[in-house]
C-alpha cells in the first residue's frame, strides 16, 4: 500500500484511462446511441463510456446529490425532467460555447429547434409515445383513432401502459374527444382531471403496466397484451429487426423530446462536456436515426435524415416528426409536467391503488 | 459482572446496527429543519402576520430574496418539495416564481410580480402552508400516515377521497397478513403432524422437505412462482393444453393479489410448521389412544385432548408468520401488480422514489405501533409466556 500511494495520488502516465458513465433507457435505443455516438467518441477521445440503464424520472439522481456520492455523469432525459432537474439544482448548466454549429455553418443557438436548448440541457432527438398493436390480433378490422385503444367492446383484449401518470392522462382526454389544443387547459382544472380518470378507469381492469421501453414490444410479441403504449423506435426496431406484425398508430401521439443532461457534481465533468458536445452534433443525431426513428433536434439535421443501416429501409415515414405523422398528435407540455408531476404521481397512485 | 461481559459485544451490536439507525430513522419521521434553516427571516415576518389578508410587501422582498439566495446555492428544490407535501401545487408556484423572477429586472414591488406570476401568493392558504412548512417539529408525516391533514386554519380534517392511500392499504396489509397466517396454520397444521408422528427416518425425510425451501433463496422461489403462475406460464400451458380454459382466456394468477398470497403463504410456511412440530414432538401418541379408549370419538380427542396441547406452537407460529408478513416487502414488490401491494411497498416508495423519508419513517412508525399494540392484545389473549418457538 504505501508503495502505490505516490503513484495512485500522483496520477501520470500510470493512471487509469479516463471514462464516463453515460444512463440511458436501454434496450435498442441505448444500443442505437451506443453505435451512433458512444463508440465514435471513445475511439476520438479515448473516453471510455460505461453505460448504465434508468427508466426515467429525477429520483436516483436526487438520491445521488443529496447524500453527496454522484456517480453518474450524463444522463438521457425528458424534458420535464431536464426543467425541474435544473430549477432544483440537480444538474449543471450547459456552456453555450461548447456546442458545435450546424451542418450548414448555422450557429448553434440557431440550428437547434426553438425551445430545444435548456439551461441545463441539449435536445438531441424527438421521439414519441404512440400505441401500437399486434396485426395478427385485429386482422379485419383495424384500431386506427386513439379512441380506438379504449374502445374494449370493438376491439378487447389487455392493453399495456406506461406506468405513470404522464402521457396516460393526455391519451385519456384525446379518447374522450377533447380536442387537441384544449388537452392542456382542460387537464389543468379539477374536473378535466377527473374525467380523464374516469376514463381511465373504463379500462382499468385490462391494463397491463410497463416501466421500461424495451418492455411494450416483449409484451406484444409474447400476446400479454393485445394493443400498449410504447415509444415509437421500439415498436420500428421490433418490425425491421425482428419481423414482428406490429403496427403503429400515430393518432393521438405525444411528441416530445430527449435531451442530455449533466448530473451537478459529475465526477467527470471535463469528459461530460466533451461527451455532450460530440453527442450533440448534427453528425451524431442524424447517425442514430440510422439505427432507430427518432429524428434530429437540430433543424439542419432534417434533410440529412436517410435509410436504416442495417435493412436500407427508408427511415423519413417512420419518424414521429413526418408530416403525415404529426397531424393527429399533440406536443408534450414540458412545463405543465414539470409543475404538476407530485400532484400527479400521488393521484396516480391513490387510483392505483383503488 | 461476567454475564455483563458476555452480552457486552452483541448489545453493543445491535445498538449499533438496530436501535441507532431506528432511532434516527423515527427522528425524521418528527425534526425537520430545511424550510426553517433556508428561509429564516421570511418566517420570523410571518409570525406577526395576521393569518387572513395576504401580506404585505416586505414579506413579499426578504421572501424572493432568500428564495433566490436559495436557488444560486442549490437548496430551491429541495425547499419546494418540503412545502409542496404541506400543500399541492405550490412547488410549481415557487419554482415557476423564481424561474421568472431570476430573468426578469428587480420589480418595483415583489408583492405584485410574484403575483402576477402565480396568483397562489395572493391566497393566505399559501402563507399558512409555508408558515408550517417550517417548523422544525411536525407531527405532519404521522398526520399523512393516518390520511389526516391539518387545516390552514388549526385543526385535523381527513384527506380529500382521490388521496386517501395509506389508511386503505394499512387495512387491506392487515387483512391480507391474517389470511395468509390462517393459510399457513391450515396448512401447516397436518405437515407438522404427520412429521412429529412418522417413524424416525420418514420424518427426517419430510422435515427435510420443508427445510430445504426454507434454505432456498428468497428470489429463487418468488421467481420461480412467476415462472409457474404467470399468463404464459407453466400452469396456464397445462390447463390450456387440456382444454380446461381457452386459449385466449388463460388466467391471471400472477402481478395481482392471488399472486402475493400465494407467493407468501408458500415463503412463509416454514416458520409456522417449525414450531408446530417441535411442540407436536413433545406430546405422547399414548395421550389420543387413552382417549380413544375412554370412548372419545377422534374429533373429540383431537378438540379436547391434541388440540390444546398445540395451542403453544399455534400461538408462536402465528405470531411469527403475522409480523412477518406484515412487515414483508420484496415479493409483494416482484409478483404483486398493482393490486398486491403492500404498506411497506409504499414505504419503499418514499424512501426511494419521492425520497419523503419523513413520511416513510411515519409510516414506519405506525406499522411498528400496530405490531407492537396486536402483540398486546396477542399477550392479553393467549398469554407470550406460555408460547414456544421451538
Amino acid at each position: 500500500m504505501l508503495l502505490l500511494s505516490p503513484i495512485l495520488a500522483g496520477g501520470g502516465p500510470l493512471a487509469l484511462a479516463e471514462s464516463l458513465t453515460m444512463v440511458s433507457w436501454g434496450g435498442s435505443y441505448a444500443r442505437a446511441c451506443e453505435k451512433a455516438f458512444y463508440e465514435p467518441f471513445t475511439e476520438e477521445t479515448g473516453i471510455e463510456v460505461r453505460e448504465e440503464d434508468y427508466n426515467g424520472g429525477l429520483a436516483q439522481i436526487r438520491a445521488q446529490v443529496e447524500t453527496g456520492n454522484v456517480h453518474w455523469d450524463v444522463v438521457d432525459m425528458n424534458m420535464a425532467d431536464a426543467v425541474r432537474g435544473c430549477d432544483e439544482g440537480l444538474l449543471e448548466p450547459i456552456v453555450p460555447g461548447d456546442l458545435a454549429p450546424g451542418a450548414d455553418g448555422t450557429p448553434a443557438g440557431e440550428d437547434f429547434f426553438p425551445g430545444s436548448l435548456t439551461e441545463c440541457g441539449v435536445g438531441t432527438l424527438f421521439y414519441s409515445t404512440i400505441y401500437a398493436y399486434n396485426l395478427e390480433k385485429f386482422a379485419e378490422v383495424k384500431p386506427s383513432t386513439i379512441g380506438d385503444f379504449f374502445d374494449l367492446e370493438k376491439f378487447p383484449g389487455r392493453r399495456g401502459m406506461r406506468r405513470t401518470p404522464q402521457v396516460n392522462l393526455e391519451f385519456a382526454l384525446m379518447a374522450d374527444g377533447v380536442p387537441l389544443d384544449q388537452v392542456y387547459a382542460i387537464l389543468d382544472t379539477q374536473e378535466g382531471l377527473d374525467r380523464a380518470f374516469r376514463k381511465l378507469d373504463s379500462i382499468k381492469d385490462r391494463i397491463v403496466w410497463w416501466e421500461a421501453g424495451a418492455q411494450p414490444p416483449q409484451m406484444l410479441a409474447d400476446g400479454e397484451v393485445a394493443m400498449t403504449t410504447a415509444y415509437n423506435g421500439r415498436i420500428f426496431n421490433a418490425q425491421v429487426l425482428e419481423n414482428q406484425p406490429f403496427a403503429i398508430v400515430w393518432d393521438g401521439q405525444l411528441l416530445d423530446m430527449g435531451q442530455l443532461v449533466i448530473v451537478a457534481g459529475s465526477p467527470n465533468l471535463q469528459a461530460a462536456r466533451q461527451f455532450l458536445s460530440f453527442a450533440s452534433t448534427v453528425r451524431s443525431m442524424v447517425a442514430v436515426g440510422r439505427y432507430i426513428s427518432y429524428s434530429p433536434a437540430r433543424q439542419s439535421g432534417t434533410a440529412l435524415i436517410s435509410t436504416h443501416l442495417e435493412t436500407g429501409v427508408d427511415m423519413k415515414p417512420h419518424m414521429p416528426t413526418a408530416p403525415e405523422n404529426v397531424a393527429g398528435g399533440l406536443q408534450y407540455d414540458w412545463e405543465w409536467w414539470s409543475d404538476h408531476i407530485d400532484e400527479m404521481n400521488l393521484r396516480f397512485i391513490a387510483w392505483l391503488l383503488r | 459482572m461476567r454475564p455483563a461481559l458476555l452480552v457486552l459485544p452483541l448489545a453493543a451490536f445491535i445498538l449499533v446496527t438496530f436501535v441507532a439507525p431506528l432511532a434516527v430513522m423515527l427522528g425524521r419521521s418528527l425534526y425537520d429543519p430545511l424550510v426553517a434553516d433556508a428561509l429564516p427571516e421570511t418566517l420570523r415576518l410571518l409570525r406577526q402576520w395576521d393569518g387572513e389578508r395576504t401580506p404585505s410587501e416586505p414579506v413579499f422582498e426578504t421572501m424572493a430574496g432568500e428564495l433566490l439566495k436559495a436557488r444560486r446555492e442549490r437548496t430551491l428544490g429541495r425547499i419546494a418539495t418540503r412545502v409542496n407535501r404541506v400543500q399541492a401545487g405550490l412547488r410549481s408556484a415557487l419554482l415557476k416564481s423564481v424561474r421568472k423572477l431570476r430573468s426578469a429586472p428587480r420589480p418595483d414591488s415583489w408583492r405584485e410580480a410574484m403575483i402576477a406570476v402565480d396568483p397562489k401568493w395572493a391566497e393566505a392558504r399559501t402563507w399558512h402552508a409555508i408558515r408550517r412548512a417550517g417548523e422544525r417539529f411536525t407531527l405532519r408525516h404521522y398526520l399523512h400516515a393516518l390520511d389526516l391533514d391539518q387545516a390552514p386554519g388549526g385543526g385535523i380534517v381527513r384527506q380529500p377521497p382521490d388521496l386517501r392511500i395509506y389508511l386503505p392499504l394499512l387495512q387491506r396489509t392487515l387483512a391480507v397478513s391474517l389470511g395468509i397466517t390462517l393459510l399457513c396454520l391450515l396448512l401447516g397444521y397436518p405437515i407438522a403432524y404427520l412429521i412429529a408422528n412418522a417413524p424416525p427416518r420418514r420424518a427426517n425425510l419430510l422435515l427435510l422437505l420443508v427445510l430445504v425451501p426454507f434454505w432456498t433463496s428468497l428470489l429463487v422461489r418468488t421467481t420461480s412462482w412467476i415462472v409457474l403462475l404467470q399468463t404464459q406460464g407453466v400452469i396456464n400451458d397445462l390447463l390450456a393444453a387440456v382444454g380446461l380454459i381457452a386459449e385466449d382466456q388463460r388466467i391471471s394468477m400472477i402481478y395481482n393479489m392471488t399472486g402475493t398470497v400465494v407467493a407468501m403463504t408458500h415463503v412463509l410456511l416454514p416458520f409456522m410448521v417449525l414450531p408446530l412440530y417441535s411442540v407436536m414432538r413433545t406430546i405422547p401418541p399414548l395421550y389420543m389412544s387413552a382417549a380413544a379408549s375412554l370412548g372419545a370419538s377422534f374429533l373429540q380427542a383431537f378438540r379436547r385432548v391434541y388440540w390444546p396441547q398445540t395451542l403453544p406452537g399455534v400461538a408462536a407460529g402465528s405470531l411469527l408468520v403475522f409480523i412477518l408478513a406484515i412487515g414483508y416487502f420484496i415479493t409483494p414488490a416482484l409478483v404483486g401488480g398493482q393490486s398486491g401491494q403492500l404498506i411497506s411497498n409504499m414505504v419503499a416508495y418514499h424512501m426511494q422514489q419521492s425520497l419523503n423519508w419523513g413520511l416513510a419513517a411515519a409510516l414506519g412508525g405506525v406499522l411498528l405501533g400496530g405490531v407492537f399494540l396486536l402483540y398486546l392484545v396477542f399477550n392479553r389473549l393467549v398469554g407470550v409466556d406460555r408460547m414456544r418457538l421451538g
